[in-house]
């Protein structure tokens, strides 16, 4: 089973690099960008073939690791 | 007063806060390896700064959940003095005996330079030497230094006085221009609410000596074995 992970900051935090990456867009004349948040994707090949244990085992390893939920949310998807 | 200093793969400020232990505590301190499970005997647990496991994921994330930090998190929670600098501080966030998490940079760029630092708290073991609101001078080195707590823990710091270094210009005001990587509140160092636990961004171990252009960093250490002593 696939897992895959998104982690993204939380609203609120202050994200220099997609305000960086929102200036390099504007100067290569791409205007309509009003903001750019940065985050994480993570690919997951797991041994597990069940669905609920798959997603609480991809959900600890989120809090335990993948995520530092101080500053990030995290969302799961399997297939 | 034995001490310790944990080396990760990358560290590279492990022998700067080595020869400063040995010369300020007076005795060689252990070099404990990232995969040992057991630390020395010791009063003083030191994290150094520079990288840790090319600081994959996160600054300090991977360094946070090596076998040696299940044992310094243990010492800490009986009390033993636990230090970090820098990536030091990094992996004390990541581990979760301090409170917030430290940021990419406000002006994105890798800063190198000595600041001026306020010392909001001298009355932990790790700042009993200085003057209450004294202005030091440490160096900075570092590209992830930005300090981010949310609203409630940001003003349980304060209420509890666990800011212990704040950015400052030379005259001692917080002021934006003072903070030098966007971290809030100017925050460069905070101590844990049992007050064993310090993290700060600059290195006070990189300044111990006037050859190497001034000894502000010293009285850090010297307030530790001056707890040692009172304790």
């Amino acid at each position: 089973m696939k897992a895959r992970v998104h982690v993204t900051l939380k609203a609120g935090v202050l994200d220099p690099q997609g305000k960086a990456i929102r200036h390099s867009l504007g100067s290569l004349g791409f205007d309509g960008v009003e903001k750019v948040r940065q985050g994480k994707y993570i690919e997951l090949d797991l041994a597990e073939t069940d669905k609920d244990k798959a997603m609480a085992a991809v959900d600890e390893m989120c809090r335990k690791l993948l995520a530092n939920t101080v500053i990030e949310n995290y969302s799961i998807e399997l297939d | 007063m034995k001490s310790a200093v944990i080396v990760f793969p990358a560290s590279n400020c492990d022998r700067d806060m080595a020869v400063a232990l040995e010369k300020i505590f007076g005795e060689k301190p252990a070099m404990v390896w990232h995969g040992e499970a057991t630390i020395p005997d010791v009063d003083f647990i030191a994290l150094p700064g520079g990288f840790s496991y090319g600081d994959y994921l996160r600054s300090g994330a991977m360094a946070a959940r090596s076998p040696v930090m299940a044992e310094v998190i243990k010492r800490a929670n009986d009390g033993v003095s636990v230090f970090g600098v820098c990536n030091g501080f990094q992996v004390l966030t990541e581990s979760g005996l301090l409170p917030g998490a430290l940021m990419r940079n406000a002006g994105l760029k890798f800063i190198c330079k000595d600041a001026y630092l306020k010392v909001e708290n001298n009355q932990t073991r790790f700042t009993n030497k200085y003057e209450a609101g004294e202005v030091v001078r440490y160096p900075v080195a570092h590209h992830d230094g930005n300090y981010f707590a949310d609203a409630d823990t940001l003003k349980a710091l304060e209420e509890n006085n666990q800011v212990v270094y704040r950015y400052v210009d030379a005259e001692g005001n917080a002021t934006p221009e003072a903070n030098i990587n966007g971290s809030q509140n100017n925050i460069a160092g905070i101590i844990n609410k049992a007050g064993n636990v310090l993290g700060m961004m600059p290195h006070p171990e990189r300044l111990i000596e006037h050859d190497l252009g001034g000894d502000d960093g010293r009285a850090l250490f010297e307030s530790a074995i001056a707890a040692l002593a009172n304790a």
